[in-house]
C-alpha cells in the first residue's frame, strides 16, 4: 500500500498544478475573446510559438535557460522560510563580477577563463544574497525587503561601474565593458542553438534537489523552516543553515547573470537588467520551491514568452497581455492549494 | 509533473513538424514583402518607439508589403529570437530592429545566421567589418534641436531654459548643446539647465527633475528621454513652453507647445522597403539630418513669435541646403577648455562630434 499511497499523492502533486494552468488558460482565453478575437486562434497561436516547430521550442529553451537558475535563488532560502526576491541583484552583481574576472586574464586559454567566471560570478551572487540572510539573521531586518531594496544598490552599482571605472571608451552611446573577447564565450548544445546555461541549470536544479531531499544538511534546513525553536532545542546552528543556503542561493542566480556575459551579451551593460531575477521569484512559487519542479515551470514560462511575440504579431495583442497571463496563473496555482485532500478518490487511496 | 510529460510530447510533435517543414501551418503572407519591425519599448510611449512605430504604420500602407511588429523586446537573445521568429514564422525578409542596443553582438548574429534576409538597425553602428546584409542608418537630430532652440530663446522671458536628459551619452549632449547654440542666437545671454535623469525611462525622476527646473526659473523646457510625456505634460501644467523630442507632442499640450525636434521615419522607411523590394543596395552606413529628411522640426505652435518663425525657418532652410555649420569657433565648455578652435566651422558630420562629451559654455551641469 506505501507504493499506492506515494503514487496517489504525487498524482495530486501533477493534478492540481494542470487543473490550475487549464483554468487560467480558459480564462486567459475569456479576457481575449472580450476583446474580440477568437480564443482558438490564440491557443494554436500560444502552442505554434512556444512548442509548435523546431525553431519554436529553441525558442522557449532559451528564455527558460535563466529562468531555472533565478528560480533556484528564491527556492532555496524558501526551505529555510525565506521570503527572497533580490535574485535579480545577485544576477547582476554575478554578472558583473564574473565579467572583472573574465577581462582581467587576456592572455589566459579560453576553458580557464569561463571557469574562472563562473566562480567569481557565483561567489559575488552568493555573497549578495549572504548580505540579506545575514541582516536577516543578525539585525533582524526582513529579509524580503532588504533583498528587494539590493537590487536597486545592484542596478545602480552596476550602471556607475559600467559607465565609469569599466567603460569601454569605444562604446560610445551604449556605455559597455570592454568584450570578452569571441573565444571566451561558450557555445551552444550541439545540434541546437540554445546555449550551455540551459544544461548548467538543469544540472544545478538536480544537485539542489538532493542537496534539500537527500542530505541531512537539506533536512536540517527544511527543519529549520518548518520551526526555528525546535530547530534550535535539537541544536541545530540556524544562522550558518542561513547564510550557507542563501550562499548556494544567491551563488545560483550569479550564475545565470555570468552564463547572460559568456554565453549571450560577451559584456556588462544595462541590458543585463532586464527582470530574470523577477520572473525568477514567479517560477519558484509555481514550482512550490521544489527545485526539480522548477525545469518544467521554467520551460513553461519560457514558452509563454516565446509564444508572447507571435500573440503580438497575429492577433494584434498588446505586449502587456503576457503579463496578464502570468498574473492569471500565478493567482490560480495559488488558489488551487486549496485543492489538495479534496479529492476523495485520491484520499482513500491515501489512507 | 504534467508539464514535463506534456512538453516530452511536444518535443516530438515539434521535431516530427520540423521535419516536415512544408507542413509547418503558415499564415499565408502570398507574394507581400514581410517586413519586420523590433521595439524595445511600447509602441505609444509619445516617443522613440512612436516615431519608429509610425514609419511602420507608413509602410504599411504601401500596397505588395506587409508589416509584422512587436513591442518591449529587451536587448538580450530575446531580440534574436524575435528576428528568428518573424524570418522563420512570418516568413520576413527585411527586418528593422529599431533599439540602438540590439546591433551588437544580436543583430550581428542573427545577420549571419540567415544571409539571406535584410537587416537595417536604427544606430549608425554598422562598419565594413560587419555583415553586408546588415545596414546601420541614423539622423543628426541636433540639426533639429538646434532650430528648436531658436525658437526656444525667443520664447523664453526668464532667459533660463531646462532639459531632462537620460545619460551624458554623445548623442544626447549633442542635442543640449545644439539647443542652447541655437538659443544664443535668438537671446546671446540664454542658459541651460540640465538633469541627468541616469537612464532611458525614469518617470518619477523626469517629473522630479521638470519640477526642479521650473522652480529654478525656467520657463522653456525640452528632454532626451525615451518618454517625452512625462516630462511635456508636467511642464505644461507648471505653465512653463514645451519643447518636444521624437515626435511631436502637441496633442498634449497645444498652448504651451513650441516646436521640438523630431525623427521623420515615415519618410525614411517607405523609401527603404521601396529599394529593397526593387532589389536596390540600400547604403549599409546611411546618416543624415534635416537635409536627407531623416529628422524634421514640428510646426510652430501658437506662442511662437513672427521673428522667431522667420529667423528658425531661414537657419533651417540653411542646413537644409548641408552649407551650415552650428558649431563655430572659437566656442569653450563650459570647464572653460576651448573645444572648437577659433575660425573652424563644423558642421554635423564632423567626426569629432561622435564622442563629444563636453557641455558647451552656456549649460549648466555637469557630464559626471
Amino acid at each position: 500500500m506505501a507504493i499506492a499511497r506515494r503514487l496517489a499523492s504525487a498524482a495530486e502533486y501533477i493534478l492540481v498544478p494542470a487543473l490550475a494552468l487549464l483554468c487560467s488558460l480558459v480564462l486567459f482565453g475569456a479576457f481575449v475573446g472580450v476583446s474580440g478575437r477568437s480564443p482558438l486562434d490564440l491557443y494554436f497561436y500560444m502552442y505554434q510559438g512556444a512548442f509548435g516547430t523546431w525553431f519554436s521550442w529553441q525558442n522557449t529553451l532559451t528564455r527558460a535557460a535563466p529562468l531555472i537558475l533565478t528560480a533556484l535563488c528564491t527556492a532555496l532560502p524558501a526551505q529555510l522560510g525565506l521570503v527572497i526576491i533580490g535574485g535579480e541583484g545577485a544576477l547582476l552583481m554575478g554578472a558583473l563580477a564574473a565579467t572583472a574576472a573574465g577581462l582581467a586574464m587576456p592572455s589566459a586559454p579560453p576553458l580557464v577563463v569561463q571557469m574562472s567566471m563562473l566562480l567569481v560570478g557565483a561567489a559575488a551572487g552568493g555573497i549578495w544574497i549572504v548580505l540579506s540572510g545575514a541582516l536577516q539573521h543578525y539585525r533582524g531586518v526582513n529579509e524580503t525587503i532588504s533583498s528587494l531594496l539590493l537590487v536597486y544598490i545592484a542596478i545602480a552599482l552596476l550602471n556607475h561601474i559600467v559607465e565609469g571605472p569599466m567603460r569601454d571608451p569605444t562604446s560610445l552611446n551604449k556605455p559597455s565593458t570592454r568584450d570578452i573577447g569571441a573565444a571566451n564565450m561558450i557555445g551552444t548544445i550541439p545540434g541546437t542553438d540554445v546555449h550551455w546555461g540551459l544544461a548548467l541549470g538543469v544540472v544545478a536544479a538536480v544537485v539542489c534537489y538532493v542537496l534539500i531531499f537527500h542530505t541531512t544538511f537539506g533536512f536540517a534546513a527544511r527543519v529549520s523552516g518548518g520551526n526555528i525553536r525546535a530547530a534550535k532545542i535539537v541544536g541545530l546552528n540556524v544562522g550558518r543553515l542561513i547564510l550557507i543556503v542563501c550562499m548556494i542561493a544567491g551563488a545560483m542566480a550569479g550564475l545565470a547573470g555570468t552564463i547572460e556575459v559568456v554565453a549571450v551579451q560577451g559584456r556588462a551593460n544595462a541590458n543585463l537588467a532586464v527582470g530574470y531575477g523577477f520572473t525568477g521569484i514567479l517560477v519558484a512559487f509555481l514550482a512550490r520551491h521544489n527545485p526539480l519542479a522548477i525545469i518544467p515551470v521554467a520551460i513553461l514560462l519560457g514558452g509563454i514568452g516565446a509564444s508572447g511575440g507571435l500573440l503580438q504579431r497575429r492577433l494584434g495583442l498588446p505586449d502587456a497581455s503576457i503579463l496578464v497571463l502570468q498574473g492569471i496563473i500565478f493567482i490560480c496555482v495559488l488558489a488551487s492549494e486549496t485543492l489538495y485532500g479534496r479529492f476523495p478518490l485520491l484520499n482513500r487511496l491515501k489512507a | 509533473m504534467t508539464f514535463n510529460r506534456v512538453s516530452r510530447r511536444r518535443l516530438l510533435q515539434g521535431a516530427g513538424t520540423a521535419a516536415l517543414a512544408g507542413l509547418v501551418p503558415q499564415r499565408a503572407f502570398a507574394a507581400d514583402t514581410v517586413v519586420g519591425f523590433v521595439y524595445v519599448g511600447s509602441r505609444d510611449d509619445y516617443g522613440y518607439n512612436q516615431a519608429h512605430a509610425a514609419g511602420a504604420a507608413a509602410v504599411k500602407k504601401l500596397a505588395g508589403f506587409k508589416v509584422v511588429e512587436e513591442e518591449k523586446v529587451p536587448e538580450t537573445d530575446a531580440c534574436e529570437k524575435t528576428m528568428e521568429s518573424m524570418i522563420n514564422l512570418d516568413g520576413a525578409s527585411l527586418l528593422f530592429p529599431t533599439s540602438f542596443g540590439y546591433f551588437s553582438p544580436h543583430t550581428v548574429k542573427v545577420a549571419k545566421k540567415y544571409p539571406k534576409a535584410r537587416f537595417e538597425h536604427a544606430g549608425g553602428l554598422w562598419t565594413d567589418k560587419d555583415p553586408t546584409n546588415v545596414g546601420s542608418y541614423f539622423g543628426y537630430i541636433d540639426e533639429a534641436q538646434y532650430v528648436a532652440g531658436i525658437v526656444a530663446g525667443y520664447s523664453t522671458k526668464s532667459g533660463k531654459l531646462g532639459f531632462v536628459a537620460a545619460k551624458p551619452i554623445p548623442q544626447l549632449l549633442r542635442n543640449v548643446n545644439a539647443f542652447l547654440l541655437g538659443a544664443r542666437l535668438a537671446k546671446p545671454d540664454a542658459t541651460l539647465q540640465v538633469i541627468f535623469t541616469g537612464d532611458w525611462s525614469m518617470p518619477v525622476k523626469e517629473a522630479e527633475a521638470t519640477n526642479s527646473l521650473i522652480d529654478a526659473g525656467v520657463d522653456v523646457v525640452t528632454c532626451h528621454v525615451d518618454g517625452p510625456k512625462t516630462v511635456m505634460e508636467n511642464a505644461a501644467r507648471r505653465g512653463a513652453m514645451i519643447s518636444g523630442y521624437h515626435v511631436n507632442a502637441a496633442a498634449l499640450a497645444p498652448e504651451a507647445y513650441l516646436t521640438g525636434a523630431e525623427w521623420n521615419w515615415e519618410a525614411i522607411y517607405p523609401k527603404f522597403v521601396k529599394m529593397f523590394a526593387a532589389g536596390e543596395k540600400i547604403p549599409n552606413f546611411y546618416r543624415g539630418g534635416l537635409k536627407e529628411e531623416i529628422v524634421k522640426v514640428s510646426p510652430y505652435g501658437p506662442k511662437v513669435s513672427e521673428q522667431a518663425r522667420k529667423h528658425a525657418d531661414e537657419v533651417k532652410a540653411k542646413l537644409v541646403t548641408g552649407n551650415y555649420a552650428i558649431y563655430k569657433g572659437p566656442l569653450k565648455d563650459n570647464k572653460g577648455n576651448t573645444v572648437v578652435a577659433a575660425g573652424a566651422e563644423l558642421g554635423s558630420t564632423a567626426p569629432e562630434f561622435e564622442s563629444m562629451n563636453y557641455l558647451v559654455e552656456g549649460v549648466i551641469g555637469s557630464t559626471s
